[in-house]
């Protein structure tokens, strides 16, 4: 993909998170998948474990193709939209390598966990050892496989690291029920234990919250 | 219930068949006085009578009604495929075969035929004529009926019920009652087809699975209620309208009707297609013209245009008809016939829903769509909503758009999986 295209969101390998994801998903769940680029997560979800998923995408040409394979999806911005869901509509509400490029993370998460009873949430992690070590040697914004993009024209405003998540969902009363770290081909890492060396060697960061 | 089904069958169309598909539009329908009085006598129309009552939201019950419609494909044994196309304010059931009048291919013969979106090979497809429709449905057209029940012998003209689109759809329900279908797959349909649609849905949702509301509103605004003003305006000042008792000269509004029609379809397009159709060419005008335009000699192409539309519309709608229908529209207001928030309208469906708009659609924008698909959310039901790229206006609905045909045949297919049916083809 050219750095150029104007998406908002960072392009996301599906496959990659598709299974870490769906891994933590009941069968036959109410789901709702946020950013759900052509609906794969949801065709799977629904194809393979009987789940009600529905999605929310920002790119039309995406709702398009989307719809057009017979998914439920409606276009719609994570900012603006989930306040029109009533409470508790969905057993999951799922955002997909997506939290770093909304405009408020914050208030999306609490979202989130108003129509879902628990949230997936995953996000490339900015605490990885690559980007520390760019940023301290050269003294500029790094630019890596996950980062790939100069900073005045990357849709992902809001970089946070594991560690970040971790004081957040504190802040917030949310109980992390799973999380995990994992490399960037979706390969979860050994770094279950020690959240510091997670943050330290993970690509991205996997969390299933939900209310305390 | 007693019903019969009745084929009338009088006089063959003796309505000249449209001409004009090149450039040059003869202004002579709107120059004629007289063309016809009665559309819908001239050609015989499938159609059911029901004389059991239909109490319509004003208040009076039509002791009988006639819904007039057309059917494609097969229904299956399980009567489980059957799909309701409804129509917009000047449409009829003639969707997916040519005019019995016009001559023209189906309304939206891009849409429902074998191999189509909607595949008649696959799909049992029912399109109605509206209540208040000038086809062969109960309308300003048809014989007054009197408070006893006896028909006389004369139109109801503008004496016609004020039907409403709830009206419309409890018609139609009627109608796939007596095909002996218990449950539509689908319901689909644009503009005011959309609205049906929508009103489908929120009266009979067990009857609904799957709804796709295309290029429509919840409500109708006051901007598209000024332009039905507007040309209803320019029926009433033409002297042949008559109080609309025009069939007691057999002098049509034709001049009347065809400016409403202009109007309209000015609101269908869009700026930048009329650029890209006419821009500012100029052509000679028809020399038989009599009209104040020959005194420039030229006119634009665009003019030309629309009098053609004007002057092909008269040859086959009843201007009663076109008055009553408008002001269903305007009367449409979905949410607010729910105490004001469209989403207790859908509290608890099960239907699926597509909403589909189209970006340079300024009669029916996007954001009437989005609106109704975020009801739909709090409503916790099942939405699709797409917006398709154009530059053909709110028409765009009616016309070639692969994406949103790829759209609805994938919606539907989608739909046929969750519903049961045999996903073949």
């Amino acid at each position: 993909m050219s750095t150029l295209d104007p998406v908002r969101f960072l392009a996301k390998n599906m496959r990659v998170d598709l299974a870490l994801i769906a891994g933590m998903i009941a069968p036959g769940s109410r789901v709702l998948d946020i950013g759900c680029g052509d609906g794969t997560l949801i065709d799977h979800l629904f194809q393979t474990k009987g789940c009600d998923a529905r999605g929310i995408e920002i790119d039309m040409a995406e709702v398009t193709r989307a719809v057009a394979h017979g998914l439920p999806v409606m276009q719609g911005d994570a900012d603006i939209d989930l306040t029109y869901y009533p409470d508790g509509a969905f057993d999951y509400v799922v955002l997909s390598r997506a939290l770093q490029a909304v405009e408020r993370p914050r208030a999306v998460l609490r979202q989130m966990l108003r129509i879902g009873t628990r949230a997936v949430v995953s996000f490339p992690n900015f605490g990885h050892w690559l980007v520390r070590w760019q940023l301290v040697s050269t003294g500029r914004m790094p630019m890596t496989a996950t980062w790939d993009r100069p900073w005045h024209e990357t849709p992902n405003i809001h970089p946070c690291t594991i560690r970040d998540f971790f004081v957040l969902c504190e802040e917030e009363g949310y109980v992390v029920e799973q999380w995990l770290a994992a490399d960037d081909a979706g390969r979860r890492g050994p770094w279950r234990r020690a959240s510091w060396m997670a943050n330290l060697f993970g690509e991205q960061g996997v969390f299933l919250l939900r209310h305390r | 219930m007693r019903t019969g089904l009745q084929t009338h069958s009088s006089r063959p169309a003796s309505v000249p068949v449209a001409s004009g598909a090149g450039r040059s539009y003869g202004l002579a329908a709107m120059d004629q006085p007289t063309i016809r009085t009665d559309p819908a006598n001239a050609v015989s129309h499938t159609r059911v009578t029901f004389d059991d009552g239909l109490m319509l939201e004003c208040g009076t019950t039509l002791r009988r009604h006639t819904v007039a419609y057309r059917t494609y494909g097969t229904l299956n044994p399980q009567r489980s495929n059957a799909v309701l196309v409804c129509h917009a304010l000047t449409g009829d059931q003639y969707a997916a075969e040519d005019h019995p009048i016009t001559g023209k291919p189906g309304w939206w013969d891009t849409v429902v035929g074998p191999g189509r979106p909607v595949d008649t090979n696959r799909f049992f497809v029912i399109c109605p004529n509206v209540l208040g429709g000038c086809m062969g449905s109960t309308g300003p057209l048809s014989n007054r009926e009197l408070p006893d029940g006896t028909l006389i012998d004369e139109p109801w003209g503008t004496d016609f019920p004020p039907v409403t689109i709830r009206d419309m759809v409890r018609a139609q329900k009627r109608l796939i009652e007596h095909l002996g279908i218990e449950r539509l797959f689908a319901a689909l349909g644009g503009s005011m087809g959309g609205m049906q649609v929508l009103q489908w849905a929120a009266l009979y949702p067990e009857a609904v699975f799957a709804a796709l509301p295309i290029a429509t509103a919840s409500y109708h605004s006051a901007q598209n209620i000024a332009f039905h003003e507007v040309g209803r305006q320019a029926i009433f000042a033409d002297p042949d309208w008559q109080n609309g008792q025009y069939w007691r000269t057999g002098r049509i509004p034709a001049r009347g009707l065809a400016v409403a029609r202009m109007c309209a379809h000015i609101t269908y397009l869009s700026e930048e297609a009329l650029t890209r159709k006419f821009g500012r060419r100029l052509q000679n005008a028809p020399k038989d013209s009599t009209e104040a335009i020959s005194l420039f000699g030229e006119m634009f192409e665009v003019e030309s245009y629309l009098r053609h539309q004007g002057s092909t519309f008269v040859q086959r709608f009843d201007a009663n008809s076109y008055l009553t229908i408008t002001r269903a529209m305007d009367y449409f207001d979905l949410g607010a016939d729910c105490g004001g928030d469209l989403a207790t309208a859908f509290k608890g469906t099960g239907t699926r829903f597509l909403l589909a708009s189209f970006t340079s659609d300024w009669l029916f924008p996007t954001n009437q769509s989005r609106s109704v698909a975020r009801a739909l959310n709090r409503a916790g039901a099942n939405v699709s909503f797409v917006e398709f790229p154009t530059d053909k206006g709110h028409d765009a609905f009616l016309l070639e758009e692969p994406d949103f045909h790829r759209t609805l045949a994938g919606f539907l297919r989608g739909c046929a999986i969750h519903a049961g049916l045999d996903a073949g083809g």
